[in-house]
């Protein structure tokens, strides 16, 4: 689906990701872990060319190097950003329509299919995003995303600031996403939730890949214990 | 007298409001006051005289040509001027938007010269009709019209075309539009080419109201409108209607029954921004975008 080789990610002067290889099969949940300022979110933004980067990455066999940010979504990489960032000034409604901008003929099935998946979404359909909770806004977030059809599905840090009940829920709903055929790509703080859901991570240190490996045996690692799911 | 200068002030006021429409959008996706919006409008009254006087068109293919040349010069500006910065600090944007204003008044000063030429208005613009008692122009009781229906279809645009979600989507935020797999500069220069057309037919009441064109008319009429988009609200469509209509109508109304402050009636625009600058910065029906960005 999508492989990556040497890639670096510069702010300026600052190199937040120093070269580091991995790949995302089909199919497939693949978790980024790793603390703040690993570098985590850093290399989503670089898959999308939105930050300066060099490497190589191949998405569905192509070279995403001369690809603007938009033309890459359409192409079916889509991430559903840190924070949300859901449109608050615009309904519910209007949030997923955004998604599906480049997807008109499909645009009505999709959104009913969304609002199968997430009910509380369409309780709420004509309100402004803007007055949805935490996680009633991280769904719609995932729903928007989806109404583009991706093929790899991006998520940075989907469980940030979420009751560990909504956590859950959110949790739930990727690995059915990934039931249903949609390949994902997890970053994540809360590893042990990350771990428990994927198929292989990667753990992440100071821009540098440290540890990578089938998720199961991960999660009874010592070092991962200590590391990152505290003891 | 008073319904026929509320009518006056009502014309008046659909010309600023026109214009302030095109500040106000503009500035909603790349906070940016765009300087050379005013010029742009000179640009459409220009185009307007060309077709009639020069072109020997018809005055509705006339206003046309100006709508359609004026969206094309307000999106080349984008493409050529703006784009380049998308990243550049917003102070750069500012003073390139005032080179852009320089360039066009003294483009067309060089061309045409600096001699107002006189517009020629349709005579059936200029038929005095009387219409519930009031004897005015026709023009007069089209421009109102006219701007409720323009204003109408860029409401309907905003609020429910994909586009207008897109335009409103990027008022807030910008990287997460490209997210969505749209090109976010496309939307903005397509906001460029609305703003732009809207100037225009503002430019072409200009035209016929005085009737003449010369390539500085834009430069007051434009800061007027730019105070008419803040006293409303910057980023406000309806605040840019609604300020519009308050400083046409208090010029008017001024100049109507404080003859005496005539001399004066370019400065209330002015007034009502300070005030409004002091008591409520976002203005009437503003947003506050830094509260509300994330």
């Amino acid at each position: 689906m999508i492989s990556v080789k040497n890639l670096h990610v510069y702010y300026g002067l600052i190199e937040a990701v120093k070269g580091i290889n991995f790949e995302v099969k089909e199919g497939e949940i693949v978790s980024l872990i790793g603390s703040n300022g690993a570098g985590k979110s850093s290399t989503l933004k670089a898959l999308l060319n939105s930050v300066k980067k060099i490497g190589d990455i191949n998405f569905l066999g192509y070279d995403t190097r001369n690809h603007k940010t938009h033309t890459l979504v359409q192409h079916g990489l889509s991430l559903v950003p840190e924070g949300r960032k859901i449109f608050i000034n615009l309904t519910v409604e209007e949030n997923l329509r955004m998604g599906a901008f480049n997807n008109d003929e499909n645009y009505e099935h999709l959104r009913d299919t969304m609002y199968e998946l997430f009910p509380r979404i369409k309780d709420k359909r004509h309100q402004l995003a803007g007055t949805m909770s935490g996680g009633e806004q991280q769904m719609l977030a995932i729903s928007r995303a989806l109404m583009g059809e991706p093929k790899l599905l991006m998520l940075d840090e989907p469980s940030l600031g979420l009751a560990p009940k909504i956590v859950g829920e959110v949790f739930e709903i990727i690995m059915r996403l990934r039931d249903e055929g949609i390949t994902i790509l997890l970053v994540e703080q809360n590893a042990f939730a990350a771990l428990k859901i994927s198929d292989k991570a990667y753990v992440l240190e100071n821009g540098k890949i440290v540890m990578n490996g089938v998720a199961k045996d991960m999660i009874g690692d010592d070092t991962i214990r200590k590391k990152y799911l505290g003891g | 007298m008073f319904m026929q200068q509320m009518v006056n002030g009502f014309s008046l006021g659909s010309m600023y409001a026109l214009i302030a429409i095109g500040y106000t959008m503009v500035y909603g996706v790349l906070r940016l006051i765009n300087f050379a919006h005013g010029d742009i409008m000179m640009v459409g009254g220009f185009l307007g005289y060309f077709g009639i006087a020069v072109l020997d068109l018809p005055f509705g293919a006339a206003v046309l040509l100006a709508i359609v040349g004026s969206a094309l010069l307000g999106m080349a500006s984008d493409r050529v001027a703006y784009r380049p910065l998308r990243s550049a600090p917003k102070i750069s944007l500012l003073i390139t938007a005032i080179g852009v204003s320089f360039f066009l008044e003294n483009a067309f000063n060089v061309f045409f010269g600096g001699v107002p030429k006189a517009f020629p208005v349709p005579a059936y613009l200029e038929n005095v009709i009387d219409f519930m008692g009031l004897t005015m122009p026709v023009s007069a009781i089209l421009v109102p019209i006219i701007t409720a229906f323009l204003l109408a279809i860029i409401l309907w645009v905003l609020y429910k075309t994909k586009y207008g979600m897109a335009i409103r989507a990027l008022a807030f935020d910008v990287g997460t539009v490209n997210l969505m797999g749209i090109d976010a500069n496309r939307i903005i220069t397509l906001v460029f080419g609305m703003g732009s057309a809207l100037a225009a037919v503002g430019g072409i009441f200009w035209a016929v109201n005085y009737p003449s064109v010369e390539p500085m008319m834009g430069v007051l009429v434009g800061l007027k409108a730019f105070a008419a988009a803040v006293v409303g609200g910057i980023g406000s469509v309806g605040g840019a209607v609604l300020g519009g209509l308050i400083i046409g109508f208090t010029e008017v109304v001024v100049i109507a029954f404080f003859p005496e402050l005539g001399g004066y009636k370019d400065a209330f625009a002015f007034i009502f921004l300070i005030l409004i600058l002091l008591f409520k910065p976002t203005g009437i029906l503003g947003i506050d975008f830094e509260k509300s960005r994330f």
